[in-house]
């Protein structure tokens, strides 16, 4: 009798969803697994987050006398501007998913490929600044510092890279007719992905680059 | 979009009211207004850093960092809107987080007096102070 009662109401939702126009997946929760699935991986990317930029913190002062510390080295206009630019990241990111939602094919493949780009921007950045800072002296194994430093920053720009990765896969299958606006959510998934590398970079900005030590 | 809170018949933990509002995203109007807001919280921390405020200088920093977490969270993950099951589960992996390191951080001294600070000590002698 239950059982008959739980299928009547996975009916009834589905019937409702697709009344409102919205696929909703007959789920306890009322969402896709693939979804719970991603909020879970980002609430344990928490915890590893978490954990590189405590180190940093307790780290950051950690240098022998004469070494070169990452406090010495930063350009702060510089990543100040790379900041900008993965924050906007974020912006084009959900312009894409908005998009999509409206069937504008079209416009969700520039989003995303200028979401991809300006990733790519922040990724060359990054690469450049980590240039920089050897050349000054401050090298992985200068001091527990800069080795907590390139932890840290290099995790989050691993992080970027795959998603750009990610983006340009979404593009590429978009074009070739294989996502298609029934299935949104995929590029909604890898949106939360994006918006977490994002949200972790504000942290690491002000917590590495701009807290006076 | 594909949230709602509605589940199956004897799993319905959630009112309509969020299944609502779970498809109520901002516009793209609202989304530009929110990025030139990050920009403007972003531009007033980094001006933060040449002012010479002394001690209120990491306390805005913070408030800043906190401020444009929840905003791109809220808003641009869309947090704010969707199912509550979302909410919890990066709320959970955020709190265990933030409590373990805070652990850590009073271990090793971290939150006290700026005297009392090991790798203060650390950078002004040169060697760990006991």
């Amino acid at each position: 009798m239950a059982a008959v009662a739980v299928e009547h109401g996975s009916e009834e939702v589905e019937h409702q969803a697709e009344a409102s126009g919205h696929a909703h997946p007959p789920t306890n929760t009322g969402i896709s697994n693939d979804k719970v699935a991603m909020w879970a991986f980002l609430g344990s990317e928490c915890l590893l987050f978490g954990a590189l930029i405590s180190t940093f913190f307790l780290y950051r002062s950690r240098a022998p006398l004469g070494t070169v510390k990452p406090h010495d080295v930063y350009d702060i206009p510089f990543t100040s501007v790379s900041s900008f630019i993965l924050l906007m990241s974020s912006l084009t990111m959900v312009l894409a998913l908005s998009a999509f939602n409206r069937a504008d094919s079209r416009r969700a493949m520039v989003w995303l490929s200028a979401t991809a780009l300006l990733g790519a921007t922040f990724l060359g950045g990054q690469i450049y600044e980590f240039t920089v800072f050897i050349r000054e002296g401050m090298t992985m194994k200068t001091n527990p510092a800069s080795s907590a430093f390139y932890v840290l920053t290099g995790f989050h720009g691993t992080h970027v890279g795959i998603g750009v990765l990610m983006l340009l896969a979404l593009v590429i299958l978009i074009r070739k007719g294989r996502l298609t606006p029934e299935r949104a959510e995929t590029i909604e998934i890898a949106g939360l992905y994006w918006h977490f590398v994002d949200v972790v970079w504000v942290v690491v900005f002000t917590v590495v680059y701009l807290l006076p030590l | 979009m594909t949230t709602t809170e509605h589940g199956p018949a004897g799993h319905a933990d959630a009112p309509d009211a969020a299944h609502d509002a779970a498809h109520d995203h901002p516009t793209e109007k609202k989304y530009w207004i929110i990025a030139l807001i990050l920009g403007v919280i972003t531009a007033f921390e980094v001006a933060l850093t040449y002012l010479d405020l002394g001690d209120a200088v990491a306390p805005m920093l913070l408030m800043g960092m906190v401020a444009k977490f929840f905003i791109v969270a809220s808003y641009f993950m869309h947090l704010k809107f969707d199912a509550r099951v979302t909410r919890r589960l990066f709320i959970s992996g955020l709190s265990l987080a933030l409590f373990c390191y805070l652990g850590v951080f009073m271990m090793f001294r971290q939150l006290g007096p700026r005297s009392d600070r090991q790798d203060i000590n650390l950078i002004e002698t040169g060697v760990p102070q006991r």
